[in-house]
C-alpha cells in the first residue's frame, strides 16, 4: 500500500473509533441523565419507579397551596382537571409565575408515602406560557377557564414599610 | 404610511437580493454585470435600513395601530427600551437579523476591491441568495408590518418585562453580528468550492471575517450569560437551556473553524475540513434560528410557537445545507495536498483542538436534540439535564486546557523534544501553584485544582513564548497579540468557571424584618419592605445590610416588580458586584407576617467567567488588524499564494 492510502487508511479508522466511541458515550450518559415525564394520571397511576429522578406537571389545584409558617417549605397540589390529583412537597423559592391554576413541572422523586418531592419547580417566565408537556393536558381542558391569581398579595407587605 | 414605506422596502430589499443572487451566480464575466451586484448590495442594505427605520418609528410613536408594535409595547415604557422592543419579538428580531445580514454585505463591499472579481461576486450571489431566504421568511410567515385596522386597541401589551433591560439593548444585536456574521465564511467556502480556489490566500481572506463573526458571537453569548444572571433571579449564568446551546453550537463550529484556517492559511492543508467546518457554523446558525423560532423546544426565551415557521426554516436549512454539502462532495477532494508533519507539531495540536470542539459540538447537539428524538421514536417525554453536560465539558475543557497549555511552545511542521523544556517549567511552577491554592480553598473536588493548575500554566506557557518573542526584538504581529488575549481570557474563563461551580455559596431562607443570617463571612440582615414606583411598574423593595467582618458594611436593594399593563411580576436582583466575589441577594415570595422568601448567594469569580470570555472576543478583534490582513492586495495576495503553494508542494 502506498503511505499516501495508508495514511488516509489510518486517519478513518481513527475517526471511526472516535465517534463510535463518543456516540457510544453520548447514549450511555444520556441515558443515566435523562428525566422522564409523567402527566398527573400516571402519577396517581403510581408509575413513577420509586426513587428515581422524573418530571411530573399539571396544573396547580386552586386553593391547594400551604406554605409553612416557620420556615421556606410548600406543599401544594397538581392535576389535570380530569379527576388525577397529586401532593407535592417543595422547599425553597417557587418561580415568579408560579400561581394557582397555572401549569408548572416539578422535578424530583416519589416518596413511599406518594407525596412527590420536589428539588425544582419550573415555571415559564411569560403570561402565555404553557410548558409543552402540558399542552396535551391543556387541550382537553379548553373549556376550563383558569384565571391566574397574583403571587403577590399586595396587602401582605403593606405593613413593613421603611 | 411610515409602516407601509417600511414593508414597501423590505420587498424592494428582496427584489434587490434576488436580482444580485441571479447575476451574482451567474458566472458572467461582464464586468458592468460584476459592477451592477456591488451597487445592489449597496441598495439592498439601504433600503433594509429604511424598513427597519420604519419600524423603530413605530415603536418610538406608539403606533399601536401595527399588530407587532400593539403586542410588544406599552405607551409608559421609557423611550429607550420602547427602541429595543423592535427586536424584543420574533418578527422584528428577524427583520434585525436582515439589516445585519445586509450590513455584513455592505461591510463585504468596502473590502471587495482585496479579492478577485469572479470570486467576491459569487460570495455577494451567495449572500443576497440567502438574504432573499430570510426576508421571504419576514414577508410571507412574518411580517411585522401587519396592521390592526380598524380594530387598533389604545395601548400596547406591554413588553415582557425580562426584556425591558440594558440586556435586550446590546445583547440580541451582537448576538446576531454573530449568528448572521458566520454566513461569510459560508459564502467564502461556496465561492471558493465554485470558484475552485481554495488556498492560502482563500484562507486568509475567509479569516478576517471568521475573526470578527466568532467575536461578536462571543460577545454576545457572554452578554446574553450575564443578562440572565442579573435579570433571572436564579442567580446561574449557563443553564444548558436549548436556546443557550442553540448559540453555543455554531460558536463551538466557529472557534473550530478560526484554528483550522490558520492552519490552512500558513500550511496550505486541511482545507477540506476547514470548508466543512465553515459550512457546519453557519448550518448551525440556522438550526439555532430553527430551534428559537419554531418553538419546538421548551426553553425559557423561545418565542410563541409556531409550526408554519418552524417548517420554513427546516426547509431552507435543508436547502442551504444539502446544497452546500452536495458541492463539497463533488469538489472538496479536488483540494487535497499531502502536507507531513509529525505529532510534536502545531498542526496535530490544531486537529486536537478541532476534534475537542467537534466532539463538544456533538455533546451539545445531542442533549439538546434527543428529547426531540425521543418523543418523535417513543412518544413519551423526557428532559436531559445539567449532568450529563457536565459529565462531557469537564474533560474535555481539561484536555483542551493541556493542549492549548503547549501549544506555544510547537513549531509547525515538527518540534524537537528539548524545546519543551519551558513547559515543563511553567508546569513545575503551575503545579505549586494548584497545591496552593488547593490548601486556601479546601475544594471539593480534584477538578478545580487541575482546572485552575491548568489556567495558570496556559497563562505561564504563553508568557514564556510572550517574553521570548519581546527578547528578540521582534515586533509582535496583531494576530499574535490576538490569539495571546484569546488563549488568556480562556484560562480566566475556566478558572472562574472552575471557582464558582464549586466554591460558591448558595442559600433561601425565610427572613422576617431584623432577622439576620451569615453569609461567607457577612452578616446580612434584612431590613425591610419599601415600596418604590417605576415608570411603568410599581415594586416591592427588599432593604439589606451586609456587614463583612473586615471592610466596610453596604446596602443592596432586592425588587420584586409588578408591571402595569401585563400585570406581570418580575425579580430584580440585589447585587454587589466584584472582581473577587458578588453578593447576590433577590426575594422570593411574600410569607406570613412580613417575613419573605430571600435567596442568598455568594458567588468567587463569577465575573471571571464573563470577563475572560470578553477578553476571548477582544482577541477576537485585535486579530483582524494585523497587517496581513488590511494592507494586502490582490495582487500581492496572488504572489503569497503561489509562494504557498510552492511550500506545500515542497
Amino acid at each position: 500500500m502506498n503511505p499516501k492510502r495508508k495514511q488516509r487508511l489510518y486517519l478513518t479508522v481513527f475517526l471511526l473509533v472516535v465517534s463510535a466511541g463518543v456516540t457510544g458515550l453520548l447514549i450511555l450518559v444520556s441515558g443515566e441523565n435523562m428525566n422522564m415525564f409523567y402527566p398527573p394520571a400516571d402519577v396517581v397511576a403510581g408509575k413513577i419507579p420509586p426513587d428515581q429522578k422524573v418530571r411530573a406537571g399539571g396544573m396547580v389545584l386552586e386553593g391547594s397551596v400551604m406554605r409553612s409558617d416557620t420556615s421556606l417549605a410548600v406543599e401544594f397540589q397538581l392535576t389535570d382537571h380530569q379527576g388525577a390529583i397529586f401532593d407535592v412537597a417543595f422547599s425553597g423559592i417557587l418561580p415568579d409565575l408560579f400561581r394557582e391554576g397555572q401549569g408548572i413541572l416539578v422535578e424530583g422523586t416519589m416518596d413511599a408515602q406518594g407525596v412527590f418531592q420536589a428539588e425544582e419547580v419550573l415555571a415559564k417566565h411569560d403570561e402565555n406560557y404553557m410548558p409543552p408537556e402540558l399542552l396535551d393536558i391543556e387541550m382537553g381542558t379548553q373549556s376550563q377557564a383558569y384565571k391566574a391569581l397574583p403571587s403577590i398579595d399586595p396587602r401582605a407587605a403593606k405593613g413593613d414599610s421603611l | 404610511m411610515i409602516p407601509e414605506l417600511g414593508h414597501f422596502s423590505l420587498v424592494l430589499a428582496g427584489s434587490l437580493s434576488l436580482f444580485a443572487a441571479v447575476i451574482g451566480l451567474s458566472n458572467t464575466r461582464n464586468s458592468m454585470l460584476q459592477r451592477s451586484v456591488v451597487s445592489m448590495t449597496v441598495g439592498q442594505f439601504a433600503l433594509a435600513l429604511l424598513s427597519f427605520s420604519a419600524l423603530v418609528w413605530s415603536f418610538a410613536t406608539d403606533d399601536f395601530s401595527v399588530a407587532y408594535v400593539a403586542n410588544n409595547s406599552n405607551s409608559l415604557m421609557p423611550w429607550y427600551y420602547k427602541v429595543s422592543a423592535t427586536w424584543g419579538g420574533h418578527e422584528g428580531s428577524f427583520l434585525l437579523w436582515i439589516l445585519i445580514m445586509s450590513g455584513w454585505m455592505l461591510a463585504l463591499t468596502l473590502r471587495g476591491h482585496q479579492y478577485p472579481t469572479s470570486f467576491f461576486t459569487k460570495v455577494l450571489g451567495i449572500m443576497a441568495l440567502l438574504n432573499l431566504g430570510f426576508i421571504c421568511f419576514s414577508l410571507f410567515t412574518s411580517n411585522p408590518f401587519i396592521r390592526l385596522i380598524p380594530m387598533t386597541p389604545i395601548d400596547g401589551a406591554d413588553l415582557n418585562p425580562l426584556l425591558q433591560d440594558f440586556g435586550l439593548i446590546v445583547h440580541p444585536p451582537l448576538l446576531y453580528m454573530g449568528y448572521v456574521g458566520l454566513a461569510v465564511p459560508f459564502a467564502f467556502a461556496v465561492a471558493g468550492l465554485l470558484e475552485e480556489q481554495v488556498d492560502s490566500a482563500w484562507a486568509r481572506w475567509s479569516r478576517t471575517w471568521t475573526n470578527m463573526a466568532w467575536a461578536f458571537l462571543t460577545a454576545g453569548i457572554t452578554l446574553g450569560s450575564w443578562w440572565a444572571y442579573y435579570e433571572l433571579g436564579w442567580g446561574g449564568w449557563w443553564f444548558w437551556d436549548p436556546v443557550e446551546n442553540a448559540s453555543f453550537m455554531p460558536w463551538l463550529a466557529a472557534t473550530a473553524l478560526v484554528h483550522s484556517l490558520s492552519v490552512t492559511e500558513k500550511r496550505g492543508t486541511f482545507k477540506s475540513w476547514t470548508l466543512l467546518l465553515a459550512i457546519t457554523g453557519f448550518s448551525f446558525s440556522l438550526l439555532g434560528a430553527f430551534i428559537v423560532r419554531s418553538g419546538v423546544l421548551t426553553s425559557v426565551h423561545s418565542f410563541a410557537v409556531d409550526p408554519e415557521r418552524g417548517m420554513y426554516i427546516l426547509i431552507f436549512l435543508a436547502l442551504v445545507v444539502g446544497g452546500s454539502l452536495t458541492l463539497y462532495a463533488l469538489r472538496a477532494g479536488q483540494n487535497s495536498t499531502q502536507v507531513a508533519y509529525n505529532f510534536l507539531s502545531r498542526e496535530f495540536f490544531m486537529l486536537i483542538n478541532n476534534l475537542i470542539l467537534i466532539v463538544a459540538l456533538a455533546v451539545v447537539l445531542w442533549g439538546t436534540m434527543a428529547p426531540i428524538g425521543y418523543e418523535a421514536i417513543t412518544g413519551g417525554r423526557i428532559s436531559i439535564g445539567t449532568p450529563f453536560f457536565n459529565k462531557f465539558f469537564v474533560p474535555l475543557g481539561l484536555v483542551l486546557a493541556i493542549a492549548l497549555a503547549i501549544l506555544p511552545l510547537l513549531n509547525w511542521k515538527r518540534t524537537r523534544v528539548e524545546a519543551l523544556r519551558p513547559a515543563v517549567f511553567s508546569l513545575l511552577v503551575a503545579t505549586v501553584f494548584t497545591v496552593f491554592i488547593w490548601f486556601v480553598l479546601d475544594p471539593t473536588s480534584v477538578v478545580v485544582a487541575a482546572a485552575v493548575g491548568l489556567g495558570t500554566w496556559v497563562v505561564l506557557s504563553h508568557g514564556v513564548d510572550l517574553f521570548k518573542r519581546l527578547r528578540k526584538g521582534t515586533t509582535l504581529p496583531m494576530a499574535y497579540i490576538g490569539m495571546t488575549l484569546a488563549h488568556l481570557g480562556f484560562s480566566v474563563c475556566i478558572i472562574g468557571i472552575a471557582i464558582t461551580a464549586t466554591q460558591s455559596e448558595e442559600s433561601d431562607v425565610r427572613m422576617a424584618p431584623q432577622d439576620s443570617v451569615m453569609l461567607a463571612q457577612q452578616q446580612v440582615t434584612f431590613l425591610g419592605v419599601v415600596e418604590v414606583q417605576g415608570p411603568n411598574y410599581s415594586a416591592q423593595q427588599g432593604v439589606f445590610l451586609v456587614e463583612p467582618e473586615s471592610s466596610g458594611s453596604y446596602e443592596l436593594r432586592a425588587e420584586k416588580r409588578r408591571y402595569f399593563a401585563g400585570n406581570n411580576v418580575m425579580t430584580e436582583a440585589g447585587i454587589q458586584a466584584g472582581v473577587l466575589a458578588d453578593t447576590y441577594i433577590s426575594l422570593g415570595e411574600p410569607l406570613t407576617n412580613g417575613a419573605w422568601a430571600v435567596r442568598l448567594h455568594y458567588k468567587p469569580l463569577v465575573r471571571w467567567v464573563w470577563l475572560g470570555a470578553l477578553l476571548m472576543a477582544f482577541g477576537g478583534f485585535v486579530a483582524i488588524f494585523d497587517r496581513r490582513y488590511t494592507s494586502l492586495r490582490v495582487r500581492d495576495a496572488k504572489s503569497t499564494k503561489t509562494a504557498a503553494e510552492a511550500l506545500t508542494q515542497t
